[in-house]
């Protein structure tokens, strides 16, 4: 029997599950499309995990992070509910020695997280547009009929890059089109796209900011060579793509279940069955005062679980007496 | 005459009462809200700033209840705030609304206009009541900030979370339901006894932080998206640089005469902005020199985008981050702010500032032996 912690990252674009054992070493990962299915991936996620592991294990903590942390949260019964920042930069603290700036683009948002002496010191997110994210990427790669796993390896193969506009998603995208109908090649094409992502991340969220190496380059993206090359050259120094760099939040946030549960007893999860579970969602408009908030309710098994989205907490402070009717 | 004023903050308790002791009607406009920011956003210019639009949201919806009268306040427009009456006047008339606008802009040597605008809408010539009624404005609103004051202490420390929002938001509601001086007093006191008798939980972990920006945006809970209320249920115990009841001591009672109480911050502020550029950029970077040199664990920086001076400010404070080792924080808002954004960055802030908290406290009892 080993005592395992589980880590869930529920983002935009993908949803992750990691199981890790005591010793920080990881047994089981899955990288699963969210499709726009949060409750569904997460399910997926934890049954396939299940498959990969065939010691008998014991799960001593759950922790959960991504823009679906609680919702995933509520659905498994996690011990640690946490940011995506705080996620990342814990568990680039434990596979990279020293590292003191770590880069992370995802599907909807990227990153910049800037470390001193082992903690967090700084951080920043994309605030204006989500150009340069796995999303835009993806729907680039797929205009131009190329998988996405090939993406970067194409870049690396361009000798004259061309120049692209990539301040935002819709210019840059009208700037591919028309440098194609130039009639340059893809290669050039999607080198200077990729140049045009880093500049414009470099820009965006590293602005005034100290960037000392080792840097760290994780995130969904970071797969793409293509990326990682460009920041390299704008950077000049070398930019390291940790092993496990697409799961990265789930495994931060595994680390921070097993520091959660060194300080306390026990844990909140419910178990691998959940993924037997039904689960609905209902939501409807609260019309009691002028905010209107929608209203989020989880509905397990045909019983009330969690309810969120009002502003005043009316209906999520309600829960637990509903609840006692029931029983 | 049936007289309205925008929200900013506590402001609307004092200027109720201080229009209820005058015997003027008043229209409170309804507080604010998503429908009015739609308001204020349909019949606004897009790049204004975003405490216009929340104004023009709540002077229609005012309008909407019967209101023919506005009150607004100037400050001789050291930023685009001066030109907000101009705008707002136009705008309304744009739109069929023919109102009666009263400026009260500080008189710039020119008392009569002053004194004549003060005798219309306050309905009467009597100066003693007039002065009467405004003394009392304004002891209300400084008994209001000190309900704040209260629950910003009290909030990161509450046993149960959510109690001291559910005792101000009672507070809210009950405040439209009393009249004049005397009852406003019974209350704002009634409260305070609850709010000091919250019950605290003395293991929770406590971390400072001040709040600086511009000072609409931190002064109205709608518009920062409740900063105040998640801080503080995180665990962070704020002081806000800005209040209503010092800007009205400063503007009203202290500027005509030469006077200031801002002459520290000014001070604190020098080595990084020698003059004051407009706005509260100025104030924004003394008070987090203030901040940092009390010992504050971070900064939250809060601003309305386009923000002139703010965006100023902005660009000097890495550098104050820098000389004090401070962490600093930035957000901007408008009416297209996302909260869950909003809440990821803070969280992540407080995140960080309470590892910082225990690596100093390690460090200090590593090096005690």
């Amino acid at each position: 029997m080993r005592n395992c912690y589980l880590g869930i990252d529920v983002g935009s674009v993908s949803t992750n599950v990691v199981l890790m054992d005591e010793n920080k070493e990881i047994l089981g990962k899955v990288y699963t499309k969210t499709q726009g299915k949060p409750i569904d991936a997460v399910k997926r996620g934890l049954k396939e995990v299940q498959y990969q592991i065939t010691d008998e294990i014991k799960v001593k903590g759950v922790g959960t992070t991504g823009s679906g942390r609680h919702l995933a949260a509520m659905m498994v019964g996690a011990d640690v509910i946490k940011n995506e920042i705080t996620a990342h930069g814990i568990a680039a603290l434990n596979f990279v020695k020293g590292v003191r700036t770590i880069f992370e683009i995802g599907g909807q948002d990227s990153k910049i997280i800037l470390l001193k002496n082992g903690i967090i010191s700084d951080f920043a997110m994309n605030t204006v547009c989500a150009a340069g994210t796995g999303s835009f990427l993806d729907r680039q790669a797929a205009r131009l009929d190329i998988p996405i796993q090939e993406f970067g390896n194409k870049a690396l193969l361009s000798e004259n890059p061309v120049r692209i506009a990539g301040r935002c998603a819709v210019f840059a995208e009208s700037d591919m089109i028309h440098k194609q109908q130039l009639g340059h090649n893809q290669e050039d094409i999607i080198k200077g796209l990729c140049d045009a992502l880093v500049r414009n991340f470099l820009n965006n969220l590293g602005k005034g900011k100290d960037l000392a190496g080792p840097v760290v380059f994780q995130g969904g993206v970071a797969a793409n060579v293509g990326i990682k090359k460009s920041f390299e050259e704008a950077l000049g120094f070398e930019v390291l793509v940790p092993p496990h760099h697409e799961v990265m939040g789930a495994i931060g946030c595994c680390l921070l279940a097993q520091e959660h549960a060194s300080k306390n007893n026990g844990t909140d999860f419910k178990g691998f069955d959940i993924v037997h579970s039904g689960y609905q969602v209902k939501g409807f408009e609260c019309l009691d005062c002028s905010n209107g908030c929608e209203v989020i309710e989880i509905m397990k098994d045909g019983q009330l679980t969690a309810r969120w989205g009002d502003k005043c907490g009316k209906w999520s402070n309600n829960i637990t007496t509903d609840q006692e009717k029931l029983a | 005459m049936k007289v309205t004023f925008p929200h900013m903050g506590n402001q609307y308790i004092a200027t109720k009462v201080l229009f209820e002791e005058l015997g003027v009607d008043i229209i409170v406009p309804p507080v604010c809200s998503k429908e009015t920011l739609e308001i204020g956003t349909k019949y606004s210019p897009e790049s204004i700033c975003l405490p216009l639009k929340i104004n023009i949201g709540n002077f229609i919806e005012s309008i909407q209840q019967g209101a023919d009268t506005i009150l607004m306040s100037g400050s001789c427009g050291p930023c685009r705030f001066g030109y907000y009456t101009m705008l707002q006047k136009e705008i309304l008339q744009e739109i069929g609304h023919n109102i009666d606008f009263v400026l009260l802009d500080p008189p710039q040597g020119d008392y009569k206009t002053f004194v004549n605008r003060i005798f219309h809408i306050t309905n009467t010539k009597n100066p003693y009541k007039i002065i009467k009624a405004l003394a009392q404005g304004t002891k209300v609103l400084y008994q209001v900030d000190e309900l704040d004051d209260i629950a910003y202490y009290k909030r990161p420390r509450q046993r149960k979370i959510g109690e001291v929002d559910n005792l101000l938001e009672q507070f809210q509601k009950e405040v439209r339901n009393v009249k004049g001086y005397k009852e406003m007093k019974q209350l704002v006191g009634e409260t305070k006894e609850k709010l000091m008798a919250i019950e605290e939980d003395p293991n929770k972990e406590v971390i400072k932080v001040g709040l600086i920006g511009e000072i609409y945006t931190i002064i109205e809970p709608f518009v920062n998206l409740n900063v105040e209320k998640k801080l503080g249920e995180m665990g962070v115990e704020l002081d806000r640089s800005l209040k209503v009841s010092r800007w009205l001591t400063e503007h009203l009672y202290l500027h005509p005469l030469g006077l200031s109480m801002e002459k520290d911050i000014i001070k604190e502020a020098k080595p990084y902005m020698k003059t004051m550029i407009g706005g509260h950029a100025r104030e924004t970077i003394g008070y987090a020199v203030k901040y940092a040199k009390e010992g504050y664990d971070g900064l939250v920086q809060i601003y309305p985008f386009t923000c002139m001076p703010e965006i100023v400010a902005q660009s000097i404070l890495p550098t104050i981050e820098k000389d004090f080792d401070i962490p600093y924080l930035c957000l901007i808002v408008d009416e297209l702010t996302g909260d869950a954004g909003y809440s990821t960055r803070l969280e992540a802030f407080v995140d960080l500032l309470k590892r910082r908290r225990e690596m100093k406290e390690d460090a200090k009892l590593l090096s005690g032996y």
